[in-house]
């Protein structure tokens, strides 16, 4: 399959080449626009195989992370193709054998990865209805297909398993066969069970982690103290004379060890912390309330996203502003990123939960100095990862482990201290709003100024090689200056424009793209940030104005979309207009529709403050979502569920430490997440929409939650918290 | 190097480890078990939970040499593919994860709560548990398939 991809590849390349040259023929024009992944993956047998023993197997560049993608793009696939679910395998990521569908990010692998297979089952199946047309002697409009067997009126019938051989996919697709309407599904629409969970409960081989080949050692890595710090010497030859180990990597300031057994990896790796000597530097902003200032003071130019004057806007009669800042905050996986690497013969194979194999591999190609042809790299899933946590950066610190280790297949795991100090974190942000309303308590001026650094620094996003290790050895590789990700969904902006009614809106960016402490995509990027002080600050103009925060929302939206969720939430959460808080006990309200262009998200949320301690709970969550057609009812449920009581984490509690020199959050103690005595309740409607677009949910409910959360929070106690996270301490302040 | 002799899901099993090897990579590397996870190797996230005498016990910090007198069980040992426990089912059932990297903690700390209280109180769970992290926020799905498994052990 790999091959003849890369024959059509070249043949269409050519193609273009030949009009380029020739504009004059006036025939220039761009191969057909296919819907989904297919524009860039356009061959029918790069999605799917029909094998004669009666199995399909289709092929997807989205990675499961344990959102479920390996579900949902089955339910699809077996509805257009007419097979039951259960003959259906599915290979994820694998750059030898998968189309190459960049990232899986951005909540798009349903509408990316999902249309694409959604087209192309649909031409497989009208490919293989001609062939068993041509086979019976019937006309294919009177076949019917049900679980791949193909009959005709009178009876006779052929299987798909029959007709593998001489159905040919190995062809373009055209996407002209006309996919299911959303009557016809048998499977898209319901709460199928996931494939990926039995194993994880029975203890099958479901991660990277459980991946063993023959052979194979263990390794371990030491990060330098400090992001500034340069490594001057130390021991190595007393660790290799320790037992068990294989091999000691030490190139600049990159310093791992393989061993036979992993307790004899992690005592090297000790004994090699213990004899590094490091000479570090204050290379880090300072914390607390002058990260802030630091921020707004870099220099980084005012660029204007969003400016629309209204006409019709009257004067304003009132006028407020404030200020949000959130901290910077960790992905914590539960599981330490992890990598297999394996060098033989020149070649290297790497297992990986990266979010994208395909641009990994071009980074380690970089970074190792080979050729990408001579890397397969091939997903296995991680611990849940929330967007670009150590994935891609322990591939490159296994595979140079490993090109030392002859020949011997090195596992390496990060310990938790290495996760939480060297991941890259969710952008530090200051978000600046104001606001004005006229006599009616409609918004007539509305301003949103942020200042922020990278959202997505992942493989293939930056100009350089940004793969951890890469910056450490003796000839460093710089990951260059990341540029922001453009509208509409947008980076640092992600949901800064506002989606209701107001008159005159600007936004405006100070996206600073150097970046003392690495930052990357945390889920929502931006949005999460920018959500949370724009939903704050409509409650915060809708008390001004006298209104209501729902009946506030509702008076400025016009999309009916906006609206239903809106309206729902509300409905299932039986909110009472103008409720106050009685000192210990609020409500919030919050909605967005995620990167202005995906799923619509609205919710309630009720709270319960502590006054003494200034302790706040989050005791339920109502949300309504609207994904558009939803492929698997509980999969949504249990995305948003995760994201709201995820994002009530990070609003509550969540915040990374360090002084100017070094990060001090290195173990849970020092960075703690939401327990099961702190969890709320969360009911979810769905508000479905058959026969319209798919849209993923991954990261629809955080920036509402965080939002709903504050805005309780003042509701409850009539004061107003503007920087995240909401900590006791800021609340007993407040309260004071 | 000295031999330890473990009874691991109901059979003896002979490793030759250092006796301060951390139980986790003993099931993990030399018996090939795939269930207890590296999550932190510090006790503080309970991914790498085991039952050692029908105890939860953290093996990324129990030394090898402590765990040879009473009998291991992993979430290997409750139950199979087509022989579940009825945790295992619950958990399924209820598909009472995302990653479900923190799940095999989740099922063994509830197996050692359901074999001191058969009839937990949602309260009483999330007590039981709180000392289990899970990132991917599937907690309320986790408690109800205790419950699940409580009311089906009951019955």
């Amino acid at each position: 399959m790999n091959a003849s991809r890369r024959d059509f590849l070249k043949q269409s390349g050519a193609l273009v080449v030949g009009f380029a040259l020739v504009p004059s023929l006036g025939i220039a024009q761009e191969p057909a626009r296919l819907p989904g992944s297919l524009q860039n993956n356009r061959r029918l047998d790069a999605w799917l195989a029909i094998e004669p023993n009666g199995r399909v197997t289709i092929f997807t560049g989205k990675i499961e992370l344990g959102q479920g993608i390996g579900t949902a793009l089955s339910q699809i696939a077996a509805d257009e193709l007419d097979v039951d679910l259960a003959r259906l395998d599915i290979v994820h990521g694998d750059t030898a054998r998968t189309p190459n569908e960049g990232q899986t990010a951005g909540s798009l692998s349903v509408e990316q990865s999902g249309t694409a297979l959604r087209f192309a089952c649909a031409e497989a199946r009208d490919i293989l209805v001609s062939a068993a047309a041509a086979k019976l002697g019937v006309p294919a409009a009177d076949l019917n297909v049900s679980d791949g067997t193909v009959t005709a009126p009178g009876g006779a019938s052929v299987t798909y398993w029959d007709l593998a051989g001489a159905a040919d996919l190995k062809r373009e697709a055209s996407a002209k066969a006309t996919p299911k309407p959303a009557s016809g599904y048998r499977w898209v629409g319901k709460s199928v069970a996931r494939r990926d969970i039995p194993k994880k409960f029975t203890g099958g081989a479901a991660y990277v982690q459980d991946v063993r080949l023959p052979g194979m050692v263990f390794g371990r890595v030491v990060r330098p103290p400090s992001p500034g710090a340069r490594l001057v010497s130390v021991d190595d030859a007393r660790v290799r004379r320790m037992p068990g180990v294989v091999a000691v990597v030490r190139d600049g300031s990159f310093l791992a060890v393989a061993a036979k057994r992993e307790e004899q990896a992690i005592r090297a790796r000790d004994a090699l912390k213990r004899s590094a000597r490091w000479k570090e530097t204050e290379s880090l902003p300072p914390s607390g309330d002058a990260l802030y200032r630091h921020l707004m003071s870099a220099q980084a130019p005012a660029q204007t996203v969003a400016d629309k004057a209204s006409a019709t806007a009257g004067a304003a009669v009132k006028t407020l502003d404030a200020v949000y800042t959130r901290p910077y905050q960790c992905h914590a996986s539960i599981g330490p990123s992890c990598a297999l690497a394996h060098w033989k013969d020149g070649a290297l194979t790497v297992w990986t939960h990266s979010q994208g194999v395909f641009p990994l591999r071009a980074d380690l190609a970089k970074a190792l100095g080979v050729d990408p042809k001579q890397i397969r790299c091939i997903h296995a899933e991680g611990a849940g990862c929330y967007g670009h946590n150590g994935a891609d950066d322990v591939a490159l610190d296994a595979a140079l482990l490993a090109r030392a280790a002859g020949g011997k297949p090195v596992k390496l795991q990060w310990m938790r201290d290495d996760e939480f100090a060297w991941e890259p974190y969710g952008s530090a942000m200051v978000m600046k709003l104001a606001g004005g309303i006229d006599a009616q308590g409609q918004v007539v001026s509305w301003s949103h100024e942020l200042w922020s650094h990278p959202h997505s620094t992942r493989p293939g996003s930056t100009p350089g090689v940004n793969l951890l290790a890469a910056r450490h050895l003796a000839n460093p590789l710089d990951p260059g200056l990341p540029p922001d990700v453009p509208q509409p969904s947008g980076g640092s902006d992600r949901n800064a424009i506002p989606l209701y009614d107001f008159g005159n809106v600007k936004v405006v960016k100070h996206y600073i793209p150097e970046s003392p402490l690495r930052t990357s995509a945390l889920r929502t990027l931006g949005g999460y940030a920018n959500v949370f002080a724009l939903e704050s600050f409509v409650d915060e103009v809708a008390l001004a104005a006298g209104v209501d925060p729902v009946e506030f929302r509702l008076r400025h939206t016009t999309d009916p979309r906006a609206r239903a969720v809106i309206e729902a939430a509300a409905r299932k959460a039986g909110w009472q207009p103008g409720t106050r808080g009685d000192g210990a006990r609020g409500r919030g309200f919050a909605f967005a529709r995620y990167k202005n262009l995906a799923c619509y998200v609205a919710m309630a949320a009720d709270v319960e403050v502590e006054r003494a301690t200034g302790r706040v709970r989050v005791t339920r969550a109502i949300a309504a979502v609207d994904a558009g057609q939803i492929v698997n009812p509980d999969g949504v449920v249990n995305q948003i569920e995760g994201g709201i009581i995820q994002s009530a984490s990070w609003t509550l509690k969540e915040s990374v430490r360090f002084d100017r020199t070094r990060v001090t959050t290195r173990s849970w103690a020092d960075y703690p997440i939401l327990r099961f005595d702190e969890v709320p309740e969360v009911d979810v409607v769905l508000v479905d929409r058959p026969g319209e677009r798919f849209l993923g949910v991954g990261e629809g409910a955080q920036g509402p939650a965080a939002a709903a959360i504050a805005n309780a929070v003042a509701n409850a106690t009539g004061k107003r918290l503007r920087d995240l996270p909401l900590t006791p301490e800021r609340l007993k302040q407040a309260l004071a | 190097m000295a031999t330890f002799t473990l009874r691991v899901n109901g059979a003896r099993k002979t490793v030759q480890v250092e006796p301060e090897t951390p139980l986790l990579y003993v099931l993990r590397n030399d018996l090939l078990l795939n269930g207890p996870k590296f999550g932190c190797g510090m006790a503080q996230c309970g991914a790498c939970s085991v039952l050692i005498g029908g105890k939860e016990a953290r093996s990324c910090v129990t030394p090898v040499s402590a765990a040879v007198n009473a009998p291991i069980t992993t979430i290997e040992g409750l139950g199979t593919l087509e022989k579940l426990h009825p945790l295992q089912r619950a958990f399924i059932d209820e598909q009472a994860c995302q990653c479900g990297f923190c799940g095999n903690g989740m099922v063994i700390a509830a197996k050692a709560l359901l074999d001191r209280n058969a009839s937990p109180t949602g309260q009483e769970i999330r007590q039981a548990l709180s000392g289990h992290l899970c990132r991917c926020a599937s907690h309320n799905r986790i408690v109800r398939a205790v419950q699940r498994a409580a009311r089906e052990m009951r019955s």
